[in-house]
């Protein structure tokens, strides 16, 4: 199966800003990312708040340049590219955001929006090539081609975000890039944007990179999923792997968090630990050291990147029992 | 108990006064979690604010219906009185976290001032009151943050400050609207084992706003659900579970993904969308949408019916089981 994303290495850094900040008081939002996505599937990347997600989505986007390592699109490597050279390629991937109200201009209406793509990439085409093209996306993702003339506030939610899904698949990339596609919406909502992207993945090939923090999502649509902590990759592996036998103890962490599905699994009042918020990350060793139940002395020392490169999962005391 | 009788609330859109919650009641009491749920735009936030007339600052009419809160009419209030009793008996904990505390004030300011709105205490007894509050949402280290302005500190601290703050005044009800929905997963469970601690200690009564199932398996009690701006069913927690007898409840609960496991499983969804106020159909108001609908369904009003006695054991699970469906006894 061919690769269609490939990400190495990846670092980038901010500056936290701020009046008392010094020169050299960066945070590294992302480093050591490593990623491949291959044509025609999903790779989920989860974590929590702050971890890393959407910057790894706008490296790979090359809304962002990074501090270090390569992104390769389609056996090209896109990393420092700029300007026309960029936008040649800009065409193979695209991104949906999460917030399906802000995403769209609102004083564009629909034809335009979801055609703005078309100007870009397929400038040959006449205006009404292009107006059939809108239609045909629109239906294709489920709205009525015959709303094309309105403006987004004149939708829900659910609908916005089809449109900006048209938008984005209108130039026909291999590779889409989904910021939280569905975490502002309802179930009922959700359900039918999943379905849809799914259906879209099976007839047209679409790759898609999946970021999102709900956990029985992810278990529904991603094949690999690659588990965030402070701005690293913490464990990676096919869906399966992963929600059936987690190494990594921030992985189970955060599978223990998913919300019961049924009041049948309510654990008893007294059982229930009101544990303290510990948002402290290591500086050295193990990110993750401070806030986990098993951690040992060598978890202060450990390289969690060289432990990535041997094994799918950065910890050093992994748990394995079944 | 915390009364909602009959509530009908009117709110204008493009000028016309139109119709958004009608002749809603509920029953809030003390030591139990009632949920309400539903798709958005069904209604639940305004039935939630209207519990302490805050809706009037939007526009918000009610045009029927009472609150009585233990048996006294909210209506027959004077703005003194009201205003003891939000945070004092009843307290609101809001769906964006990020806009209730004030950036301004300190955290230790903000919550000695509702203390002393409500309680009858100097800043001496106060202050040691907020220390007592902070540290039982689960923060540490309670000193140094009582001198911290909101902006410096992380969602979930923000959101387990905003729970002490509802707190302070010593209230018997909660209200809380989407009380988890902006934290991320791993702060919003500890959030909810929070809460559920707090209620169960202090035999809070609460209304649970939320379309999280997730939330209601942690918490409720009973469940109300709630379509364009009607309850249409009303249950035992385990009762909504186990069997959800209106087939819109039937339909929202098998839309979560933990209901199609199968890997790469079409989820099922409900065709269409929550009609807005204003463009409610008659008769059953999700009969547009309903797969199980025959023609009487949109003829006449539908009332919200008790089909099944309890089930289990009913000295736990006193709640009736009622359902606003014509058909609700022959599709069990
Ligand atoms: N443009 C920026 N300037 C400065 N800091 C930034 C910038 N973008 C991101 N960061 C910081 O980088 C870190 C990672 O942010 P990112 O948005 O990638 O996280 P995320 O995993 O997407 O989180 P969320 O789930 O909240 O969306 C955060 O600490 C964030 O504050
Ligand atoms: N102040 C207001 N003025 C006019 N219309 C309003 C006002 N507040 C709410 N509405 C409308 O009333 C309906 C119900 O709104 P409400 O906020 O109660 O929904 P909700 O069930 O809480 O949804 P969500 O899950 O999205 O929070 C919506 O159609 C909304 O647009
Ligand atoms: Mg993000
Ligand atoms: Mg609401």
């Amino acid at each position: 199966m061919t690769t269609v994303l490939q990400l190495q290495s990846l670092r980038k850094s901010f500056d936290r800003g701020g009046f008392w900040s010094k020169s050299d008081d960066r945070v590294a939002a992302v480093d050591a990312v490593s990623l491949t996505l291959k044509a025609g599937k999903t790779l989920a990347i989860v974590g929590e708040s702050g971890s890393g997600k959407s910057t790894t989505a706008r490296l790979a986007m090359r809304l962002l340049e990074p501090d270090h390592g390569e992104v390769h699109l389609l056996g090209h490597e896109i990393t420092h590219l700029q300007g026309k050279a960029l936008r040649a390629h800009r065409k193979n991937i695209q991104m949906v955001f999460q917030d399906p109200f802000a995403s769209l201009n609102p004083r564009m209406k629909i034809v335009d929006t979801v055609g703005e793509g078309l100007r870009v990439h397929a400038a040959n085409l006449s205006k009404k090539e292009r107006v059939a093209r809108v239609a045909e996306m629109l239906e294709l993702c489920g709205v009525n081609p015959e709303v094309m003339q309105r403006y987004p506030h004149q939708f829900s939610g659910g609908q916005r975000q089809r449109i900006g899904i048209a938008r984005a698949l209108i130039v026909q990339p291999k590779v889409l890039v989904l910021d939280e596609p569905v975490s502002a919406l309802d179930v009922s909502v959700q359900a039918q944007i999943l379905n849809l992207l799914k259906s879209l993945q099976q007839a047209h090939g679409f790759a898609y990179l999946f970021i999102s923090h709900d956990l029985s999502v992810v278990r529904h649509i991603a094949d690999e999923v690659a588990i965030m902590f402070a701005g690293r990759i913490v464990e990676q592996g096919s869906a399966e792997a992963i929600f059936a036998t987690p190494h990594h103890p921030y992985t189970i962490n955060l599978l223990n968090s998913v919300p019961i599905a049924h009041p049948d699994a309510r654990q008893p009042i007294d059982a229930v630990e009101v544990l303290a918020d510990q948002e402290d990350v290591a500086q050295s060793g193990c990110a993750y050291r401070l806030r986990c139940a098993s951690a040992q002395h060598d978890c202060a020392t450990i390289s969690a990147q060289a432990l990535l490169a041997q094994q799918p999962c950065a910890c050093i005391h992994p748990c394995i029992d079944e | 108990m915390l009364e909602v009788q009959g509530l009908t609330l009117q709110i204008t859109v493009d000028g016309e006064p139109v119709r958004a919650v009608s002749n809603l009641s509920l029953n809030i009491q003390p030591g139990r979690v009632l949920a309400l749920v539903g798709e958005s735009g069904c209604g639940k936030s305004l039935t939630a604010q209207a519990l302490l007339r805050l809706g009037e600052f939007q526009g918000v009419k009610k045009t029927s219906g009472k609150i009585l809160l233990e048996g006294i009419d909210l209506d027959a209030m004077d703005r003194e009185s009201l205003r003891k009793v939000r945070g004092g008996k009843i307290s609101m904990i809001f769906q964006e976290p990020m806009t209730a505390l004030n950036p301004v004030f300190s955290v230790g300011s903000q919550i000695v001032e509702v203390i002393r709105l409500h309680l009858d205490m100097n800043k001496q007894q106060a202050l040691a009151r907020a220390k007592q509050l902070l540290h039982d949402v689960g923060l540490q280290q309670v000193e140094q943050l009582l001198k911290q302005y909101p902006d410096s500190l992380s969602g979930g601290m923000r959101q387990r400050i905003l729970i002490a703050m509802a707190m302070a005044g010593d209230p018997d009800y909660i209200i809380a609207d989407e009380p988890t929905t902006a934290l991320d997963v791993s702060v919003q469970k500890r959030m909810i084992h929070l809460l559920r601690n707090l209620q169960r200690k202090r035999n809070l009564g609460m209304l649970l706003v939320t379309h999280d199932f997730g939330l209601v398996a942690e918490m409720a009690d009973d469940v109300a659900v709630m379509y364009a701006g009607e309850v249409i069913e009303y249950g035992a927690v385990a009762d909504i579970f186990e069997a959800p007898s209106h087939p819109y409840t039937q339909a929202l609960m098998q839309c979560r993904p933990e209901a199609n496991r199968e890997k790469h499983a079409t989820l099922k969804v409900i065709s269409g969308q929550v009609p807005a106020p204003g463009r409610w159909p008659s008769g059953c108001r999700f009969a547009p949408r309903c797969t199980k609908k025959i023609a009487s369904c949109t003829q006449n009003d539908i009332a919200l019916n008790c089909w099944q006695s309890p089930s289990g054991d009913s000295s736990i699970s006193p709640s009736p089981h009622m359902a606003r469906c014509l058909r609700v006894a022959e599709l069990q």
